[in-house]
């Protein structure tokens, strides 16, 4: 996603842009396939950062005007609502922040004053800088702000599920990001899901004359001193560049470059990783009081955003119905998306030396999953007609990203600099994340060293 | 180009660069900025622009000369007097 956006960009303003892709479709960590006659996309649950058409100064204004398309080419549709459900307490969201601020001033009427204050400061903050650097980490600062643990964490449990790459915390100033791209500005999805939104990306590309290779991933990377001199890719081909911008993660771009150790590996490998199932029902998924656009839930006393001990861990996770979105018509086949975090080496050691037990366990888990789920949610079994499901070790053989780390490394290199002057990094590692930040990403790396440099 | 050739180039990569923004009563002498939303990114877009379609290479060091549509003229006419 964020490769393609800065391709555009460039190409744009008459670069000679040249785009290499592994796998044989676009989209990353964003793509989609089909399966038995269905079609299916890997992640979106929700585009963020949705505002109606026109909003002043938004992030997805920004990105439709840099892009050169038109605002309605993406048909986004507006959620329903959201939810946070934890034990004995729930809060709602919508696309308007004050439905929020009511939801908690509900549950918790001793913290609003304090809630009003954090939009304050929410508001205030200035996000643009990219090498700004916080002493605080976001729960550090939400303990100064709020008493109350339990809200604290329900504000964390949506934030951290959609974008963060570090264990049970998150930066401040990517909080804040999240922040404003979920529960002040909110959820969105196009009526045909992923596809639509890659679909007017690849033609814009190809419209302003970027060359796509796909299924032509780039192997090895030659150096000399501080520049890139040759590019190399499976198909045999060897390409030179004046400016490299990769997607393909910091670490993984820095150990494509031949004869060259990256320094301190560790700082930069993630390991945030999740299971989701896919259940495609043969009825609406309100039938079953799934009313939700998004659900984040916990269900035990503190909630833990971190490395699964098991295969997954049932005990939080996100649901998803792509059909409670403000559609034109009612989504084909009724779907029920369910994530949880689960653990990348289990999964990639099972898949590894036993593929059976693999497939099995890709069953438990999707049975422990719904069974921790049907304790605050009805049971949509009887009606479930098709599933599939993705671990870890799927995302890691589709995308590449290490350790099936969806969010990337723990360190961002907000900058995308890299050691090598012509070569930057743009999307996940750079510290924008999901969709709409990935295409930002894209766009503001290709301007600041392929337009403004 | 004459100085109104000019102001309308620039009034069209404007149109071009934020076609969601109502130039028809933009005042020349006051900054962009002031009164239609026009951002850094949007800025560097016109800069773009017009190395593209006129070949005017306007270095980072001048952008602020881009501050109102009288000085964009000002500025750009003698860059553009033989296009
Ligand atoms: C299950 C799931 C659900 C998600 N849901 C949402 C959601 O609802 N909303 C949202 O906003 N975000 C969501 N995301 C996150 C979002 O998909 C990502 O943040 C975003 O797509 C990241 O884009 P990117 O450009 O940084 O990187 P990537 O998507 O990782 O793209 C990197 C690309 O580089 C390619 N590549 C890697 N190595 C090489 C190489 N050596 N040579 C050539 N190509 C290479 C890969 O094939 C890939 O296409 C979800 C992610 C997942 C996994």
């Amino acid at each position: 996603m964020s490769g393609i956006a800065a391709g555009i960009r460039l190409a744009m303003f008459d670069k000679k842009v040249c785009i290499l892709e592994s796998h044989y479709v676009i989209g990353g960590l964003n793509s989609f396939y089909n399966m038995k006659a269905r079609k299916f996309d890997v992640g979106l649950h929700a585009v963020t950062n949705y505002v109606p058409r026109g909003t002043k100064g938004a992030p997805l204004t920004k990105l439709f005007r840099q892009l050169r398309i038109p605002y309605e080419d993406f048909k986004l549709k507006p959620q329903n609502y959201s939810e946070v459900v934890f034990p004995n307490k729930r809060i709602t969201f919508t696309n308007d922040p004050k439905h929020l601020e009511e939801s908690i001033a509900k549950e918790f009427p001793h913290q609003i004053d304090q809630y009003i204050k954090l939009i304050e400061f929410i508001l205030s903050y200035d996000n643009l800088t990219l090498d700004k650097v916080e002493t605080q980490t976001a729960r550090e600062f939400l303990n100064e702000v709020f008493t109350d643990q339990t809200l604290i964490e329900m504000i964390l449990c949506p934030l951290t599920y959609y974008g963060s790459a570090i264990e049970n915390d998150m930066e401040l100033g990517q909080f804040v990001t999240m922040y404003k791209s979920i529960l002040l500005e909110g959820f969105a999805r196009p009526d045909e899901g992923v596809r639509q939104i890659l679909k007017v990306l690849k033609k814009k590309y190809k419209e302003v004359g970027g060359e796509l290779k796909l299924r032509n991933g780039v192997t090895k990377l030659i150096r000399k001193n501080e520049l890139i001199t040759e590019i190399h890719t499976e198909k045999e081909e060897i390409l030179t560049a004046d400016l490299i911008i990769s997607s393909a993660g910091y670490l993984n771009t820095l150990n494509l470059i031949d004869g060259y150790e990256p320094q301190t590996p560790q700082k930069f490998t993630g390991m945030m990783s999740f299971m989701e199932s896919i259940s495609c029902l043969s009825k609406p998924q309100t039938d079953f009081n799934y009313d939700a656009s998004i659900t984040f839930f916990n269900t035990r006393e503190n909630y833990l955003y971190e490395d699964a001990k098991d295969f997954i861990d049932p005990c939080s996770g996100v649901i998803c119905s792509p059909g409670n979105y403000q559609l034109d018509k009612p989504i084909d086949e009724p779907v029920i998306r369910i994530t949880n975090i689960a653990n990348f080496k289990l999964w990639e050691d099972l898949k590894t030396n036993d593929i059976d037990k693999y497939y099995h366990q890709k069953e438990d888990s999707y049975q422990r999953s719904l069974k921790e789920v049907f304790k605050f949610k009805d049971d949509f079994t009887s009606a479930v007609t098709f599933t599939d499901i993705f671990t870890p070790h799927t995302i890691k053989r589709y995308t590449g990203h290490i350790n099936g780390a969806v969010y990337g490394s723990p360190v961002k290199t907000k900058t995308g600099k890299t050691p090598f002057d012509n070569l930057v990094i743009c999307g996940t590692d750079q510290g924008f994340l999901g969709i709409i930040g990935a295409i930002l990403s894209g766009i503001s790396i290709s301007n600041l060293y392929g337009l403004v440099k | 180009m004459t100085e109104e050739e000019v102001r309308s180039a620039v009034v069209k990569i404007i149109e071009d660069v934020a076609p969601d923004e109502d130039l028809s009563e933009i005042d020349d002498n006051k900054a962009l900025r002031d009164q239609i939303e026009l951002d850094s990114m949007d800025f560097l877009d016109i800069v773009m622009e017009l190395r593209k379609r006129y070949s005017v290479e306007v270095p980072e060091a001048e952008y602020p000369e881009l501050n109102s549509l009288a000085s964009c003229v000002t500025y750009l006419t003698p860059k553009l007097k033989d296009k």
